[in-house]
């Protein structure tokens, strides 16, 4: 398969991932649907990595793991204090940031 | 062959991300996204990168998934409320990300990149094996693979901080 | 020393002498601060004498020197300096302003000694001087306004002295206001005169003018007459002239410095300055000398029946400044300029004596309450019979020398300029007669109330204190004409001051007697040698058969006053019932006040209110709360997208981007 298909695969998802982050109202999913725009973009960089013909792209690919890694640790952290206090586990019932 | 596979996994990707998306219990959401890693990880194979495609299924599909159960077994999974506050929101949402795929496929396809359409170049076997990684990651990329540890650190430290049982406060809210 | 550094040290003295007793009046006794200041104008009037000999021990031609401190500004194609113009007209207006001030500071040191603001009485008396040495010393068009400008407020602020008396305050703001119509007048004239000629220093003006200008070009006749209303508003011509009665509220010394002797001549130097230009438009010339004539003869009328003294001497000052404007306008520039300083001298005596009489009145003005001061008041009513007799122009005297010349030129210029000579020597009768009528009803005859009492206990009458116009209680605190001033009998140095100016008012005449000396024509000759006009002189035996005229006419005048005011006492009364309507148009001053204030106080009223209440209401408070209104509303909406959800944020940012990425894809194709 040419790596057009890989690369219009790795857009789908991303469009995917962000209908889902717009839709959703549980903190959890929307991490999730955050997973999956990462992965999506992991997608397309080890696809472009296999265009180009070096391994610079999966090097990369595994630096935006590490990084969604990371990202995730600290957004679960956030879920697991919100759900101590008692706060609603709900995106649009936390919204003191406003004008 | 390849072709076959690669349809395989790329239903088997985009039925995940549709899980995740629409499946009312955030349990069932999380098993969607394994099921969608998984399927990214024979897509990697197939563009050969091999070590991508492991350390996609032993951390991503391994640990971060596994963060994600404890959690969602700790929080519970509660349904969402079917009301919407925001006027047009369900209505925009799925229009604004048909938008999006479609610039992005059509920027891709009509694109004067002629290597798109190719296969890619002929690369020998060890490519994309770990000790090609290895090579990169401790030679050419020092700086990241290092600063992505500490950023590592960093964030396993936080988390602590975050959800750690504070003395004074205790379980009140 | 040079004159140019003698005339700097001219303008210090006073300048200094302001400010020193201006900053320490808490500090210096009231006494202490009159000798300041008039230790300051002495000064002032020694280096004038300074420069003055310097001047002489010069050839004639090279009497003229132009000195700068710094620049103020040089750019554009300007270049103001501050800078004086040192030359024998200038020291003649110098020596006329420093001596006589000395002398009515002298004089105000014993009249003003009880008023409560001595201190800034001297202060702004100093500063007066300052700014007209200034207005005369300057050498260019911006300082003789900035002078012009000074002088206008020191005059506001002397007439309103009494700031507590609301006729003061009513009388400094209109004395203001219609000078700084004249001030406008006056900076229009600048401003043209730089158009056209692209400097304003003297000395570059007037060499350049005639090359520049053709006779009666319209640029050159427009410069003149906007000068005109500068110097008629000043010199309190018609129709200018409203002012200069109501500014006799100030205090006495005031009327005598201000309103006599320099601030109202300033508009006669100012024509006799820029005598170059009015050459070149000689209808400018001829309205100025009509107006003069014109004012000479109003005024004249008016001071006939007018009750309150001072007001009366007034408008005998505005009559005389006629004679001087005439003078100066149809070439007559020396005996102008003599005319000026005999009129200082006799002038501020009268206007000095006066005070001295309402002293004693213990502050009622009216002549008809005054009588018999003849025997009450010895030296005053001397001194008073000398002023009268130089303005009446009595052969001998300096008034008699002085008006009689301007006259005799008018017969030499010829032609039309005969009608000047002959209404001339009308409102010269009418001098007299008004002169003597105030003589005469004041001093001789049985002393009234207050006066008996000056002669019985020979202390001065005491009233209480309130304001015969409007009525209200006088305030104590700042001070008020009449009771607490002093009369010349009891003060030595108003009987110093008095004494002097009598002496010259007397003999000042003789340094220019037709045909003997005229030596202030020969002094002031360089000044005016550019000038076609000054060449046409009167023969000796024309002046002297013009003082013949003057003579007669004089004791003529002074002949009707005593018929009508000693002899036949019933003749006035009488005279009035017979032309009423002419008696009461000449008390109303021809009704000028009520012209103005239909013609433009009124209109001027009316255009305020209908800013007030309907352009500032509804356009500007519009436009600002309008702006107020978008502004919040703009808000209000703009307020809408923070909302709080995290979802429509996010919305917006992938919209954003789908437009951003549509955009792209389009522009690339």
């Amino acid at each position: 398969m040419s790596i057009e298909w890989y690369i219009v695969l790795s857009s789908l998802l991303f469009a995917v991932g962000a209908t889902g982050i717009l839709i959703r109202r549980s903190p959890m999913v929307i991490l999730l649907c955050l997973e999956l725009m990462l992965n999506a973009g992991n997608l397309a960089l080890v696809a472009f990595s296999r265009m180009v013909g070096n391994q610079q792209g999966q090097v990369f690919a595994i630096v935006v793991m590490v990084i969604a890694a990371c990202e995730v640790v600290i957004g679960l952290g956030l879920i697991v204090a919100l759900f101590r206090r008692k706060l609603p586990l709900n995106v649009d019932d936390l919204r003191e940031l406003r004008g | 062959m390849e072709a076959v596979l690669f349809f395989l996994a790329a239903i088997g990707a985009l039925g995940g991300a549709v899980g995740v998306v629409a499946l009312r219990n955030p349990f069932f959401s999380v098993l969607a996204l394994i099921v969608h890693l998984f399927s990214l990880s024979v897509l990697f194979l197939l563009l050969a990168s091999a070590f991508v495609a492991a350390a996609q299924v032993v951390v991503y599909a391994g640990a971060v998934m596994v963060l994600y159960v404890f959690v969602v077994a700790y929080v519970g999974s509660d349904q969402e409320s079917a009301w919407e506050p925001i006027p047009g929101q369900q209505f925009l949402a799925p229009l604004l990300g048909a938008a999006l795929f479609i610039e992005l496929s059509v920027a891709v396809l009509s694109s004067s990149l002629i290597a798109l359409g190719t296969d890619g170049p002929h690369v020998g076997r060890g490519f994309g094996n770990p000790a090609a990684i290895g090579h990169l990651l401790l030679e050419d990329f020092l700086l990241p693979f290092e600063a992505s540890s500490i950023l590592l650190l960093l964030a396993a430290v936080g988390a602590v901080v975050l959800a750690g049982r504070r003395k004074e406060e205790g379980e009140a809210a | 020393m040079s004159a140019t550094v003698w005339a700097w040290l001219v303008l210090l003295f006073p300048l200094l002498g302001s400010i020193v007793i201006g900053l320490s009046f808490k500090v210096v006794p009231a006494k202490a601060a009159g000798v300041i200041g008039t230790a300051a104008i002495a000064l002032a009037f020694a280096c004038g004498i300074g420069a003055l000999i310097s001047l002489l021990g010069e050839s004639p031609e090279a009497r003229h020197h132009a000195s700068s401190l710094w620049d103020y500004a040089s750019a554009a194609g300007l270049d103001i300096k501050l800078g004086i113009f040192v030359d024998p007209l200038s020291i003649f207006m110098v020596l006329i302003v420093t001596g006589v001030s000395t002398l009515i500071h002298l004089y105000s040191f014993g009249y003003m000694q009880s008023d409560e603001g001595y201190h800034r009485f001297f202060s702004y008396l100093n500063f007066f001087v300052f700014s007209m040495l200034l207005l005369v010393l300057a050498g260019n068009f911006v300082l003789l306004i900035v002078g012009w400008a000074f002088v206008g407020f020191a005059s506001y602020a002397l007439v309103s002295f009494w700031y507590r008396r609301t006729t003061a305050t009513r009388a400094g703001m209109k004395a203001f206001v219609i000078n700084v119509v004249g001030d406008i007048g006056l900076t229009l004239a600048a401003f043209l005169i730089f158009r056209e000629l692209g400097t304003f220093e003297y000395s570059e003006v007037f060499a350049k003018a005639p090359h520049v200008f053709h006779t009666n070009e319209w640029s050159v006749t427009a410069i003149c007459l906007l000068l005109l209303v500068g110097a008629f508003a000043k010199s309190a011509q018609l129709p200018f002239h409203t002012w200069l009665p109501d500014a006799m509220e100030g205090p006495t010394p005031v009327s005598s410095l201000i309103h006599a002797a320099t601030m109202v001549t300033a508009g006669v130097y100012l024509i006799a300055r820029t005598h170059v230009l009015f050459v070149l438009a000689p209808t400018a010339a001829d309205i100025a000398a009509f107006v003069g004539l014109a004012t000479l003869l109003v005024a004249g009328t008016i001071a006939l029946v007018m009750t309150d003294l001072k007001r009366a001497i007034a408008y005998s000052t505005m009559s005389q400044i006629g004679y001087m404007i005439m003078g100066v306008s149809i070439g007559a520039y020396s005996a102008g300029m003599f005319h000026l300083m005999t009129h200082a001298f006799f002038k501020a005596l009268l206007f000095m004596a006066a005070g001295s009489i309402i002293a004693a009145m213990a502050n009622n003005q009216n002549i008809d309450d005054m009588k018999g001061f003849g025997k009450a008041m010895r030296f005053t009513s001397i001194t008073m019979l000398c002023g009268g007799l130089a303005l009446a122009a009595f052969p001998g005297t300096s008034g008699f020398f002085s008006k009689d010349e301007i006259l005799a030129y008018a017969t030499a210029r010829g032609g039309m300029y005969e009608i000047f000579t002959v209404l001339g020597y009308f409102g010269a009768l009418l001098t007299a007669i008004y002169t003597f009528r105030l003589i005469f009803r004041v001093l001789p005859g049985k002393p009234c109330a207050e006066a008996q009492e000056l002669i019985d206990t020979g202390h001065v009458h005491h009233a209480h204190p309130f304001n015969p116009a409007t009525g209200e209680e006088e305030d104590t605190d700042v001070g008020f004409p009449g009771a607490d001033h002093h009369i010349a009998e009891q003060s030595w140095p108003m009987r110093v001051a008095m004494g002097v100016l009598a002496f010259l008012a007397l003999f000042a005449g003789l340094v220019q007697v037709p045909g003997v000396d005229e030596t202030i024509t020969h002094f002031l000759d360089p000044v005016f040698a550019d000038s076609p006009l000054a060449a046409i002189q009167p023969s000796v035996a024309a002046s002297w058969a013009g003082l013949a005229i003057g003579a007669a006419i004089s004791l003529a005048g002074i002949g009707i006053a005593y018929w009508l005011y000693i002899a036949r006492p019933e003749t006035p009364a009488a005279l009035i019932r017979r032309f009423r309507p002419l008696h009461t148009f000449l008390v109303n001053k021809w009704y000028f006040d009520e012209l103005i204030d239909i013609l433009v106080v009124k209109p001027a009223l009316a255009i305020g209110r209908f800013a007030d209440r309907t352009f500032e209401r509804f356009v500007v408070g519009g436009l600002i709360t309008g702006t107020e209104d978008v502004v919040g509303g703009t808000g209000r909406i703009v307020r809408i997208v923070q909302s709080g959800f995290l979802r429509s944020y996010a919305l917006l940012l992938v919209a954003g981007f789908a437009g951003l990425g549509l955009y792209f894809l389009l522009s690339s194709t």
